[in-house]
C-alpha cells in the first residue's frame, strides 16, 4: 500500500481538525474571505461532513470595499451550493464614513475588519470560528496554534498559548471566550495552489490575468473599481494585463503584471517568482511585527 | 511551458512529507540551520530578504552579513531577545520530498515547546555545538525526543568552522553521544558533522570536511525510511462524529489511526464492545474499496448499534485494551503543579473524561534520567504516575501506538492544557470479555459459596436490639453452612474507625468506612450483616449507592426511645441525660428513621428470635440462601 501523499496528508489532517472543532464546540461559523484559501477550506468542510452539508453558517466580514467581482463570486457560491452565509458590515463604521482613501489602511482595516468580526462574534454567539491562516504566510502565524484561544475580548496572547501535542486539540472554552481555527496552518501557498488545480476549485476570476483599469500608486498597481476612488490630477487608469496573487480591499490590494489566464501558468509563475504573496499586501508593511499586534488586538 | 507544468504538478502530488524538529540550545545555531535550509532551498523571497536585511542591521548578530536565525524567530520578544520561545512551524520542499520542521527552543523552561514540536515529528535533529561536545541540554533533548516516541535522530554537529573542521573533534563526540545514547534504547542515530554559518553539509557537501563520507543534512533528511509501520497493526479508527443528515444515513466519522479497513470486515465498538460489520467506507470522491492510516473517511455500519464519539472502532479480531485505572509518563506544563488527588479531564484520541491522578511514584530529571520520590510534579517535570479515569477508555501503550497512547490534560477550571501523557500500562484489565475470562469475580466467589452476596443493614436507636437481633442472625446462617460476617461498632470503631469521634462529620466519615467495607465483603462473597445506628438518610443512601441493586437490606429495628431508654443496657441514656455524653442519638442528636426499609421489625410486639427469623424469611424470598 502506498503511503498518502503530501496533499493527501495536509488535507486528511485538516478535515479531522474540522470534525474536531464541530463535535467540540456549541456554535461553529466559517470565516469565509472569498479569497483562495478560502475557497480550499470550504472545499475541505464539504469533504470533511459529507454527505450532510458543512453544519455551519459562512460570515464574510464585508468592509464595502471588496472587488465587485468578489461580492458576485460569493453570493452565488453560497447559492450554489445551498450554504448559510452571513454577511456582516460594521454599520457604525459606514455611518461614520470610514474608507480606505479617507481614513488610511490602518483605521479602515481595524473598524471594518477587526472591529466588525468582533461585532459579529459577539452578536452571534459563535465560540469557534474557522479562519484559512497558514502558518508560511507570516512570521508570527508561524508560532499560532491550529486552536488558537482567544479571550471574552477576542485576543491572542503569544506568551499563553496552549500547547498543542499529537492531534489533541482543545478547544474548550468558558462563556464569551471563543477559539479561532486554522485548518489551513500547515498548507504553503504552493499547496493551496496544487490542490486547487488537482480538485478543480472554482476561484474568483481576479487570480487569472486580464486586462484591468489600474493606476500606479506609492509603487501598487491599484485597480480601478469603482467611482469611490479619488483620482490625483495626474493620474488616469490605463488598462494593463494584471491579476491578483491575494485578494482584499481593492484600494489595499496591489496587482501583479501578468499574462498568466489559467492555471498552469499561475503556478508556473509562482515557482519563478522571487516575492511572497503578502507583498501585495498594504497592511503589513505599516509597522514591523505588525501581525502579532493586530493579532493580539483581534485580528484574524 | 503547460504541458511542462502539469508535469511538475504531477510529480508535485506524488511527493511525500517528512515532518522533523530541531532542538538546541541559544548558541547552538539552530535557526540559523533552518534559515540556512529555506535559504538554500530558494525560499525566501526577495521582499522577506529586504526585510532580513533591515533586521539584520538592527537585531542581526551577524555584523553586516544577514543574520539567517531572524528569518525563524517570529515573534517580537524572540528577536528583541534573540532566542527561539515558542514552536515554529516552517516548510520547504525539494525535489524528492517535503519538509515541515518544527522550530523548537533549547532551554530547560521551554521542555514543554519542546515536547509539543516532537509530538508530531518524524525525525529529531539535535544540535551539538563542536566545540563544546555533549551537554546536559543534549542529554534532555535527546530524552524528551526518545520519551515522545522518536526513533530517528540526527545528531548534527555544528560549527565544525570553529574546530578547524577536525576529524578527531568530531567522532568523539560522536563516541561520547552513542554511550549516553544506549540507555534511551532503539535510537537509530546519525550523526553528521556540518556548519550550518558556512553552509557545510547543509544542503552542499562541504569541500573542508574530505574524511567525512556520508550524505549531507539534506541528502538525510530526503532519503531517510521512517516507517512507522501503522499500516500493518489492527485497525483502529476513534469516532469524531456522528454524520446523520438525514433519517436514511448514519455514518461515523474518523481518521484510521492504524490499521487497514475494507467492507465487509468484522469491527467491534469500545469500550461498548458490541460488534458489527463494516458496509461502506464513505468519501465525497466516491466510496473507498479500502482505506488506509491518516485517512479521513466516514464508515457505515451493517447493525444499527449505539455509537457517539469517543467510541473507537477496532478490528473485531484484534481488540485494544480498555481500563480505567492507568501507569502514564506525565509532563507537566502549567506554572500550577499537579497534585495527586486533584481533578482535570484527560483527552485522549477523541474522547473527554474526568481523571484523577492516583499517585505520583516519582519524577525523572529530564537531564541525568535519575529518578526521585515526589509529591508534586512542577512546570517542565516528567513523572511516572497511576491515573484513574472517569469511564473505562479503549488505549493502547503509547511505544505500539502514538494515537491511541497519548493524553493531554485539561484544567478544569481554565481550561487550559497543563499536562502531556503517555499511556504505559493498564492497572487493572476492565476489558469485560477478557474479565470474565480470566478473573474471579464477585460472581465467581459467591457461586463458591452457594449464596448470593448481600448487606443486611440494622438501623435503629441505641438500645433498640440491633446487636442482639445481628448476633441470632449470624447464628442461624452459620449453622446452615453460610459465609458471614458481621460489622458492628465493637469491631469496627475500635479498630479501623477508632480515630473517629461522635461529631456529625465523624458520623458520616464512620458511616462511609463500613459501608465501603461492607461493599468489599459483599464483593467477597459474604452476607454481611451491618449492626449500626446510622442516624442520617443520606449516609444509608449513599451505602445502598455503592452496591448493586438488590444487594442492599435495610431492616428497620424499631424500638420506642422510652423503652430504650428504660433498658438502658450500657447505661449510656443515663449519662447522655446528666450531659456526659455529647450528639447522643434521640437526646441530643437526631435520628431519622427509613422511609422505605425493606424489612421494619417493631421490637415491642416480637421477641428478638422472631425479629431474626423474620430476616431469614425475607432473605430466603430473595433467593439470597438457596436450598433454606
Amino acid at each position: 500500500m502506498t503511503p498518502l501523499t503530501h496533499l493527501q496528508r495536509l488535507e486528511a489532517e485538516s478535515i479531522f481538525i474540522m470534525r474536531e472543532v464541530l463535535a467540540e464546540s456549541e456554535n461553529p461559523v466559517m470565516l469565509y474571505s472569498i479569497g483562495k484559501d478560502s475557497s480550499v477550506m470550504l472545499h475541505l468542510a464539504m469533504k470533511a461532513f459529507h454527505p450532510a452539508r458543512p453544519p455551519f453558517p459562512l460570515l464574510h466580514v464585508d468592509t464595502t470595499w471588496k472587488f465587485r467581482e468578489m461580492i458576485e463570486f460569493r453570493d452565488n457560491l453560497a447559492r450554489d451550493l445551498g450554504l448559510d452565509l452571513i454577511v456582516h458590515i460594521n454599520r457604525e463604521g459606514v455611518e461614520q464614513g470610514i474608507g480606505p482613501f479617507s481614513h488610511g489602511s490602518q483605521v479602515h482595516t481595524d473598524v471594518m475588519k477587526t472591529q466588525a468580526l468582533k461585532q459579529a462574534l459577539d452578536r452571534y454567539g459563535f465560540d469557534a470560528a474557522f479562519g484559512g491562516a497558514r502558518r508560511d504566510e507570516e512570521k508570527s502565524r508561524a508560532k499560532e496554534r491550529v486552536f488558537s484561544f482567544r479571550d471574552a475580548q477576542h485576543r491572542w496572547d503569544p506568551k499563553n498559548q496552549r500547547p498543542e501535542l499529537w492531534h489533541l486539540y482543545n478547544g474548550r472554552v468558558r462563556k464569551g471566550e471563543s477559539i479561532r481555527v486554522f485548518p489551513l496552518s500547515n498548507w504553503t501557498e504552493l499547496d493551496i495552489w496544487q490542490y486547487i488545480y488537482q480538485e478543480n476549485i472554482p476561484i474568483v476570476p481576479l487570480y487569472f490575468a486580464k486586462e484591468r483599469p489600474v493606476v500606479e500608486r506609492n509603487g501598487m498597481l491599484i485597480m480601478v473599481d469603482d467611482e469611490r476612488m479619488p483620482l490625483r490630477e495626474d493620474e488616469r487608469p490605463e488598462p494593463r494585463m494584471v491579476r491578483f496573487r491575494t485578494l482584499g480591499c481593492y484600494p489595499l490590494t496591489g496587482a501583479v503584471e501578468s499574462t498568466a489566464a489559467d492555471l498552469p501558468s499561475i503556478i508556473e509563475e509562482m515557482l519563478v517568482s522571487r516575492t511572497s504573496e503578502r507583498q501585495g499586501r498594504a497592511i503589513d508593511h505599516d509597522a514591523s511585527a505588525s501581525m502579532e499586534k493586530k493579532k493580539q488586538e483581534g485580528y484574524f | 511551458m503547460a504541458a511542462t507544468i502539469e508535469a511538475y504538478l504531477r510529480e508535485q502530488a506524488a511527493k511525500t512529507t517528512l515532518r522533523f524538529l530541531t532542538c538546541g540550545s541559544v548558541d547552538d545555531g539552530k535557526s540559523t540551520l533552518i534559515g540556512r535550509l529555506l535559504y538554500d532551498s530558494k525560499l525566501i523571497f526577495e521582499d522577506q530578504l529586504a526585510a532580513l536585511e533591515a533586521d539584520s542591521k538592527r537585531l542581526g548578530t551577524q555584523g553586516e552579513a544577514i543574520d539567517l536565525a531572524l528569518l525563524v524567530d517570529g515573534l517580537a520578544a524572540e528577536r528583541e531577545q534573540g532566542i527561539t520561545i515558542d514552536v515554529a512551524y516552517r516548510f520547504f520542499a525539494t525535489d524528492r520530498r517535503k519538509f515541515v520542521v518544527a522550530d523548537t527552543p533549547g532551554h530547560e523552561q521551554y521542555t514543554r515547546n519542546m515536547a509539543t514540536g516532537a509530538s508530531n515529528a518524524d525525525v529529531a535533529v539535535i544540535l551539538v555545538d563542536a566545540r563544546k561536545g555533549v551537554l546536559t541540554q543534549t542529554r534532555r533533548h535527546s530524552y524528551i525526543v526518545s520519551l515522545f516516541g522518536i526513533r530517528n535522530v540526527v545528531l548534527a554537529v555544528n560549527k565544525m568552522d570553529l574546530v578547524d573542521y577536525g576529524e578527531t573533534v568530531f567522532r568523539e563526540i560522536v563516541d561520547d553521544y552513542a554511550n549516553f545514547a544506549r540507555a534511551l534504547g532503539d535510537l537509530d542515530i546519525h550523526a553528521i558533522p556540518m556548519s550550518a554559518l558556512k553552509g557545510d553539509n547543509v544542503t552542499h557537501r562541504s569541500t573542508a570536511m574530505d574524511w567525512y563520507r556520508g550524505p549531507t543534512l539534506l541528502e538525510h533528511l530526503e532519503t531517510v525510511q521512517v516507517d512507522h509501520d501503522l499500516a500493518a497493526r489492527p485497525f483502529r479508527l476513534p469516532v469524531q462524529w456522528v454524520n446523520r443528515p438525514n433519517l436514511d444515513f448514519r455514518g461515523f466519522a474518523g481518521t484510521v489511526t492504524s490499521g487497514q479497513v475494507r467492507p465487509g470486515d468484522a469491527v467491534r465498538v469500545l469500550p461498548s464492545g458490541r460488534e458489527s460489520t463494516v458496509t461502506r467506507i464513505v468519501t465525497l470522491d466516491g466510496d473507498l474499496a479500502e482505506a488506509q492510516p491518516g485517512q479521513a473517511i466516514t464508515l457505515v455500519l451493517a447493525d444499527e448499534i449505539d455509537i457517539s464519539r469517543g467510541d473507537v472502532i477496532v478490528a473485531a479480531a484484534a481488540p485494544p485494551q480498555v481500563s480505567d485505572q492507568l501507569a502514564v509518563h506525565l509532563l507537566w506544563m502549567s506554572d500550577q503543579a499537579m497534585y495527586p488527588g486533584r481533578q482535570y479531564y484527560l483527552k485522549t484520541g477523541t474522547r473527554t473524561v474526568p481523571c484523577v491522578v492516583t499517585e505520583l511514584k516519582h519524577t525523572v530529571n529530564v537531564n541525568t534520567m535519575e529518578t526521585q520520590p515526589a509529591k508534586s510534579l512542577g512546570l517542565n517535570e516528567v513523572g511516572v504516575a497511576n491515573v484513574s479515569l472517569g469511564q473505562r477508555l479503549a488505549f493502547e501503550p503509547f511505544r505500539e501506538n502514538r494515537e491511541l497512547g497519548s493524553f493531554i490534560l485539561i484544567d478544569r477550571q481554565t481550561n487550559a492544557t497543563v499536562g502531556a501523557g503517555l499511556f504505559d500500562f493498564a492497572l487493572r484489565r476492565a476489558d469485560n470479555i477478557v474479565w470474565q475470562a480470566l478473573a474471579v469475580d464477585k460472581a465467581h466467589r459467591a457461586a463458591l459459596k452457594h449464596q448470593q452476596p448481600c448487606v443486611i443493614w440494622l438501623t435503629g436507636l441505641s438500645g433498640s436490639g440491633k446487636s442482639t437481633i445481628a448476633n441470632l442472625l449470624e447464628s442461624r446462617l452459620h449453622d446452615l453452612g453460610r459465609h458471614t460476617y458481621l460489622l458492628d461498632g465493637d469491631n469496627v470503631r475500635h479498630g479501623l474507625n477508632r480515630d473517629l469521634g461522635f461529631t456529625e462529620a465523624d458520623r458520616v466519615e464512620n458511616i462511609r468506612r463500613v459501608g465501603e467495607t461492607a461493599k468489599l465483603m459483599v464483593d467477597a462473597g459474604l452476607i454481611t450483616i451491618v449492626s449500626f445506628i446510622s442516624p442520617f438518610r443520606s449516609e444509608r443512601r449513599m451505602v445502598r449507592g455503592l452496591l448493586e441493586a438488590g444487594e442492599f437490606i435495610e431492616v428497620f429495628v424499631d424500638t420506642p426511645l422510652e423503652v430504650c431508654e428504660a433498658r438502658d443496657p450500657k447505661g449510656l441514656y443515663r449519662r447522655a441525660r446528666a450531659g456526659e455524653i455529647a450528639n447522643f442519638t434521640g437526646i441530643s442528636s437526631d435520628y431519622e428513621p427509613p422511609e422505605q426499609p425493606e424489612l421494619h421489625i417493631q421490637t415491642v410486639a416480637c421477641t428478638p428470635e422472631q425479629g431474626a427469623e423474620r430476616i431469614m424469611q425475607a432473605l430466603a424470598e430473595r433467593g439470597i440462601i438457596p436450598g433454606f
